[in-house]
């Protein structure tokens, strides 16, 4: 997954897209051919890319586009314990709208996701540009911060579960040393119960986020920072305004990550407060799992997620033309 | 040309082996795996192979059986329906309505079921008047567990209303311990609310409110007390109750840190597995004013169509050794609950459960048989998942009894 957040940043930063260098757009790909089989190697140049990737387009038109629309389907259907097909209008839609439950999940992700990707990216940066003074160690600080992010979402769910109990964890160890009046139970109170899911999100995934801007810092040019030192620039403006601004790419990349991982949240949810005192902690996707299959509604499950669809694609669309509008400028 | 040969003789020797597999097998989906339970299938196993039927199994963890409720969809969508799945209460006549069940009938009259077998019991496995699942036991859900040093510490006698409940409760609580222990998941506040409303209002309302869903018992002033009463009992739990699983309120108290916990006979279980015993280390009552009425909770093997002959004749055998009296007594033995069949020898139960028989044969005469609305009885799985919704809210957050009620009233429409 890092992979394809670092090299859209890394190639926007540095290289431009090869610019035609002659009137020949094929000049330098079957330059090194042009002896004898040109026209087979042309041939095989040409296809041979979409051969390879044509398995993998076809599974992910079938699997993902088309079961996109099938659950799109099934939500404007009566299905209830197994899919019906006749068309059925927005009913599902109707119910789902009246259901508290749902707009405690709707909100839910909200108070969830925007604390978890504003302090990931806080910490995260932070972090990076501490990592980034060419300190002793550097290496195994870097690990260390990053392991989190090798643990299962259920691990860290469970773990912090422990953690923040009020008669197990942090609480009861803060009163055995002598805090008689510490108290901490996020836990089980209903209204904040949503905060401790941010917690542990944030220290699961600021790592990561560390790790990406770490390496997007380390591919700033070191001439235009030393330019600013000898204008006598001082450290943090040079922060401010040459180096955060240049981290533009990677900070999209970092939001694109964070918001796909609070939005599909289901595991950090169910192992940390199985949807909290009641219902309190309930986000979208534990709501569809339960409404699809634990109860047997379907159609309604299907309508809820095609509302997270629909949130998904309200982050994304307009990061990805933010993204592709910075590179156009690249150029 | 060798690789060929080894290619056929793979083909031929697989398609042979799928041959003989075809002979009497049958594929059952459970999610009995906790110990007990696994020891429990164990022996239906060894029956089954006493006669000649291969068993698959298939089992899919995860307590309440949800997990195994989404392979099985999978598999009736995909064509490929196991043989049997565990499947209990109002589902039955769900997966009856898909057209996927068989019906064992002949299997029903040869061990006379109709006759063995209360008649609340028989509707529940029945979808349009034919039997298309063998019931394996009953759990009782309306026990209140007690722990009799703490009472006698606390200086508070068995109650058996709730007037002497919280009698009982308050002087547990002022001797420093926890009241009642509750593990506040969902389900178990379900499980409390459903022995609170039978205690207040009795078998007749809660079958009109619970079971039949009238919305004039459901916003009624009883029920308003029976949430008034939850409430108070409420505030007998200790704070760290949220979140905590069934067996640790349990453990509470068999270590003597809580006096009573109100939960169905697999408590029973945890204390057998601690070594106490009925009558001396833990007492086993109905729940406050429920001493007439038996919450019950039947788990069942449901019976899906199958194609060959073969496949059909091993399926009524599984439903007769299911119903034999031996497989009932050995199964029920090792799972704390009581046979569903009448005509089990009561030598080997113990008090708890021999209390329960009893029970049972007398509220099946006198109505208070009811089943359980927390796991999955009497309703249907998306009514029950609303209510139980708004239980849980209650049981989490400071709404007003009035609140509650108009929220289940609105809860009971789901459709």
């Amino acid at each position: 997954m890092s992979d394809t957040a670092l090299s859209p940043t890394v190639s926007t930063l540095h290289t431009s897209p090869a610019l035609p260098t002659s009137a020949d757009p094929h000049r330098g790909r079957s330059s090194a051919r042009d002896t004898g089989n040109s026209s087979l190697a042309a041939f095989a140049d040409r296809w041979l890319p979409r051969l390879v990737l044509s398995p993998t387009i076809i599974v992910s038109l079938v699997f993902v586009y088309g079961f996109i629309g099938l659950t799109g389907y099934l939500s404007l259907t009566e299905s209830a314990l197994l899919p019906r097909f006749e068309f059925a209008g927005f009913v599902q839609y109707e119910t789902l709208f009246e259901l508290d439950r749902w707009w405690t999940a709707a909100a839910n992700l909200g108070l969830f996701g925007i604390p978890f990707i504003a302090i990931c990216l806080a910490l995260g940066l932070f972090l990076a540009i501490l990592l980034d003074q060419r300190i002793r160690l550097e290496g195994a600080l870097r690990a260390i911060y990053l392991y989190p992010m090798a643990l299962s979402f259920i691990v860290t769910g469970a773990a912090w579960k422990w953690i923040l109990n009020p008669g197990l964890g942090l609480e009861k160890t803060m009163r055995d040393w002598g805090f008689e009046n510490f108290s901490f139970d996020w836990l089980v109170d209903s209204d904040m119960a949503i905060y401790t899911v941010v917690i542990a999100g944030v220290w699961q995934s600021s790592g990561f986020v560390m790790a990406l801007f770490l390496s997007g810092l380390r591919g700033i040019d070191d001439s235009i920072i030393k330019a600013a030192m000898v204008d006598g620039a001082s450290l943090p403006t040079i922060y401010l305004r040459i180096v955060i601004p240049a981290l533009r790419p990677v900070f999209l990349s970092v939001l694109l990550v964070l918001s796909h991982i609070a939005i599909k949240s289901f595991d950090l949810v169910m192992a940390l407060t199985a949807g909290g005192p009641g219902t309190s902690s309930d986000v979208p996707a534990v709501f569809m799992y339960q409404f699809s299959f634990t109860r047997g509604q379907l159609g309604l499950g299907a309508a809820s997620a095609m509302m997270m669809l629909a949130t998904v694609l309200a982050v994304i669309v307009p990061l990805m033309y933010l993204e592709t509008k910075g590179a156009r400028h690249a150029r | 040309m060798k690789l060929k040969q080894i290619a056929q003789a793979i083909l031929v020797a697989t398609t042979g082996l799928a041959a003989t597999a075809q002979a009497g097998n049958v594929e059952v989906l459970h999610y009995w795996t906790s110990g007990g339970e696994a020891k429990s299938v164990a022996e239906l196993k060894k029956i089954m192979e006493g006669k000649g039927v291969a068993w698959k199994d298939f089992a899919v963890a995860g307590g309440g059986g949800e997990n195994a409720m989404t392979a099985l969809k999978a598999r009736v969508i995909a064509g490929n329906a196991p043989t049997a799945a565990q499947i209990k209460g109002p589902s039955i006549q769900e997966w009856g309505k898909e057209g996927v069940l068989a019906s064992i009938d002949a299997a029903a009259a040869e061990g006379k079921w109709d006759t063995v077998l209360p008649p609340v019991v028989s509707a529940v496995m029945k979808y349009q008047g034919h039997y298309v699942a063998a019931p394996v036991n009953v759990h009782r859900v309306n026990w209140l567990w007690i722990n009799p040093e703490v009472l006698s510490k606390a200086g508070a006698k068995v109650p058996t209303n709730f007037t002497e409940f919280f009698d009982a409760a308050e002087k547990i609580k002022k001797a420093g311990f926890t009241a009642v222990a509750h593990g506040g998941q969902p389900w178990q506040d379900a499980t409390l609310f459903e022995s609170v409303v039978l205690g207040v209002g009795g078998p007749e309302f809660y079958k009109k409110a619970i079971v039949q869903l009238d919305p004039a018992a459901l916003t009624s002033p009883t029920m308003i007390q029976s949430f008034d009463t939850l409430a108070r009992i409420k505030s007998y739990i200790d704070k760290d109750a949220a979140g905590r699983d069934w067996n640790l309120a349990t453990a509470m108290v068999i270590n003597g840190k809580a006096g009573m916990q109100f939960m169905g006979d697999w408590a029973k279980g945890e204390f057998t597995v601690a070594g106490k015993l009925p009558g001396r280390d833990y007492l086993c009552v109905a729940a406050p004013g429920t001493e007439k009425a038996f919450t019950f909770n039947i788990d069942s093997m449901a019976m899906f169509k199958v194609k060959s002959p073969d496949a059909q004749k091993s399926q009524l055998a599984l439903a007769n050794a299911i119903m034999s009296p031996e497989f009932q007594e050995i199964f029920n033995l090792n799972k704390g609950s009581i046979p569903a069949r009448g005509g089990v020898t009561r030598a080997n139960f113990d008090s708890c459960a021999v209390k329960s028989m009893n029970d049972m044969d007398a509220t099946s005469k006198g109505g208070g048989l009811v089943p359980s609305f927390a796991h999955g009885m009497a309703i249907s799985s998306a009514k029950q998942g609303a209510i139980v919704d708004v239980v849980a809210k209650f049981m989490s957050s400071n709404m007003t009894s009035q609140a509650a009620v108009q929220a289940l009233a609105k809860a009971a429409k789901t459709r």
